[in-house]
């Protein structure tokens, strides 16, 4: 949807962050609550003295309700706001800030992301330094060796004589010792110094793996062309860490097998007539919806259907796979919503349930939200099945008319009042933190 | 008769050191670099006080050390823990197991002494 048909959403943002009712709203207004309700989901354009009047009522320039700003940069620049409530940032001014000051909204949102993946690095590195068994056996050989050099050394250096074969075997023992200190301290140097670039870069392992899917923009062109997944994998993911080149082993084992069993070529004619519809694609090629749904999130960037969002999730809701929208981000470190139908799905296994999702207090379009659980291996025998769930997500279209569902991205700065789902109070208005 | 101090450390270095420096003191040493065989050689041979490393091959110094105050011959044994890791879940952990003193690595030759001389101490 351009940018000029979200001034309903940004009226309906700015509403909910001055805890304003929609009926209060309307009646300032002069207007009736129903007729305020189709313009807030821009199912009626509005231009003129309304226009003038809700802008006056909601404390902003008209300018900041028919133009807004990037989304994603407001979205950004909140999750900022939210992070440091303490510097007392005007949150409810946030979109004027960006407007007015792109270039300073835009460096600190840049900020921010900086700050984000430089804690995530000192998190990795402080759980390597606490849990990574070669670290700790590193520097367990380090302090026995340093213990035992300090320790003769004291005889050594002690007053008094030392019979000629104890100080010769001294001597030899500190030799022998020193030399294993410092091979011992340069190996943990030049572990290091690799382990540290590698979290510095991207945090955990699936991040890695995420990094390298969203450089290649979802896309792995080389399995497509029949590539073998293992060799690929090792050609690709040669700067990550060992852990990480795993799990991107697994993850282009998967994508391989699904471009076996779904040509590119095939794909590529097939959604000229199915769309984004993952269920019809499913049926022209015989299987299931989820593997339709990771199809269309790895077609390029230029293909007629257009670009698609997934999330896949494991039984306990740890992200496997990501690749979020404009319209709807999917957070990097987990948090996320819990109405979305990724979960719902989870317990409805072998449904797709079909959903219009709308970002809570968010300026962004409506989304389509197709989820989908099913096991992820094979029956076994007296085993309770482990499901996989995804949920594909793509632009409304056709179905924008459609009121949608209020989700969240995550609760922290999510405006939804009343939410059952609720985890933690939300940073946006203090109404909604009194009310957890 | 000379008080007898065990020691159980994987390091032969630390190990020459320690006995040179508790042999000097009148002590009586034995040593073992074993976990596995540890409380069996004292149940066979119970000493005035154990010097116990932590991290051993076979079996670790908590695990012996739980073991050990078990048993009726060496509930109350003092033990000297030696340790790489001086956190305080590692003080923690060495105090639910039932040690007597806890020294981290590196430690100086004197406050060993000390700690030994102290807990001899208490037992004569």
């Amino acid at each position: 949807m351009a940018r000029d048909t979200l001034t309903g959403s940004r009226i309906r943002e700015r509403r909910i962050i001055l805890g304003m009712k929609q009926a209060e709203l309307a009646r300032r207004a002069d207007i009736s609550a129903s007729y305020l309700n189709l313009i807030e989901h821009n199912r009626r354009r509005i231009g003129g003295k309304l226009l003038l009047d809700l802008a006056e009522i909601l404390g902003v320039e008209p300018s900041v309700l028919t133009e807004g700003a990037e989304a994603a940069l407001i979205g950004a620049l909140r999750e900022a706001a939210v992070r440091a409530p303490e510097a007392g940032p005007e949150i409810d001014r946030l979109d004027e800030f960006a407007g007015r000051f792109p270039g300073w909204a835009r460096l600190l949102a840049e900020s921010r992301a900086r700050i984000d993946t430089l804690e995530r690095s000192v998190e990795a590195l402080t759980d390597r330094l606490a849990h990574d068994p070669h670290l700790a056996d590193a520097l367990h050989e380090m302090l026995s060796t340093v213990t035992s050099i300090r320790s003769t050394a004291s005889i050594l250096a002690e007053p008094g004589e030392i019979d000629p074969d104890w100080q010769r075997r001294f001597h030899r023992n500190i030799y022998e010792d020193s030399a294993r200190l410092a091979e011992s301290s340069r190996s943990l140097a030049s572990y290091l110094e690799a382990e540290g670039k590698a979290a510095a870069e991207s945090g955990t392992p699936q991040e890695e793996v995420d990094a390298l899917f969203e450089a290649a923009q979802h896309h792995i062109a080389p399995l497509d062309a029949g590539g073998a997944a293992d060799a690929v994998a090792e050609e690709l993911g040669r700067a990550l860490s060992p852990i990480a080149r795993a799990l991107l082993r697994r993850a282009f084992r998967r994508y391989a097998e699904d471009a076996a069993l779904m040509p590119l070529d095939k794909v590529l004619e097939a959604v000229v007539v199915t769309g984004t519809d993952p269920l019809a694609l499913a049926r022209r090629f015989g299987t299931d919806p989820a593997r339709a749904m990771r199809r269309l999130a790895t077609l390029p960037a230029d293909a007629p259907c257009g670009s698609v969002g997934l999330a896949i999730c494991d039984a306990s809701g740890v992200f496997t796979f990501r690749k979020p929208l404009p319209d709807f981000p999917i957070p990097r470190f987990g948090a996320d919503c819990p109405l979305w139908p990724l979960f719902a799905a989870l317990s409805r296994p072998m449904s797709v349930l079909s959903r219009v999702l709308q970002s809570a207090g968010r300026q962004s379009s409506p989304v389509t939200a197709m989820a989908f659980a099913q096991p992820s291996g094979p029956p076994q025998i007296n085993r309770e099945p482990v499901f996989e769930a995804h949920m594909m997500i793509a632009p409304a279209g056709p179905r924008a008319s459609e009121t949608p569902e209020d989700v969240g991205i995550t609760c922290r700065i999510c405006p939804r009042a009343a939410c059952p789902a609720r985890r933690e109070p939300s940073l946006l208005g203090d109404g909604l933190t009194q009310s957890f | 008769m000379a008080k007898r101090v065990m020691l159980i450390e994987d390091e032969p270095n630390i190990i020459e050191a320690i006995s040179f420096i508790l042999s000097r003191e009148g002590l009586s040493v034995e040593t073992h670099s074993d976990g596995t065989t540890a409380n069996d050689k004292l149940r066979a041979s119970t000493p005035d006080l154990l010097i116990l490393d932590v991290m051993l091959p076979g079996k670790s110094g908590y695990d012996i050390l739980r073991e050990l105050r078990e048993e009726a011959g060496t509930v109350d044994l003092p033990v000297l823990m030696l340790t790489a890791r001086g956190q305080t879940r590692d003080r923690e952990m060495a105090e639910r197991a039932g040690v007597s003193a806890f020294m981290t690595k590196p430690f100086s030759n004197a406050e060993m002494l000390e700690q030994v001389r102290t807990l001899m101490a208490e037992t004569s």
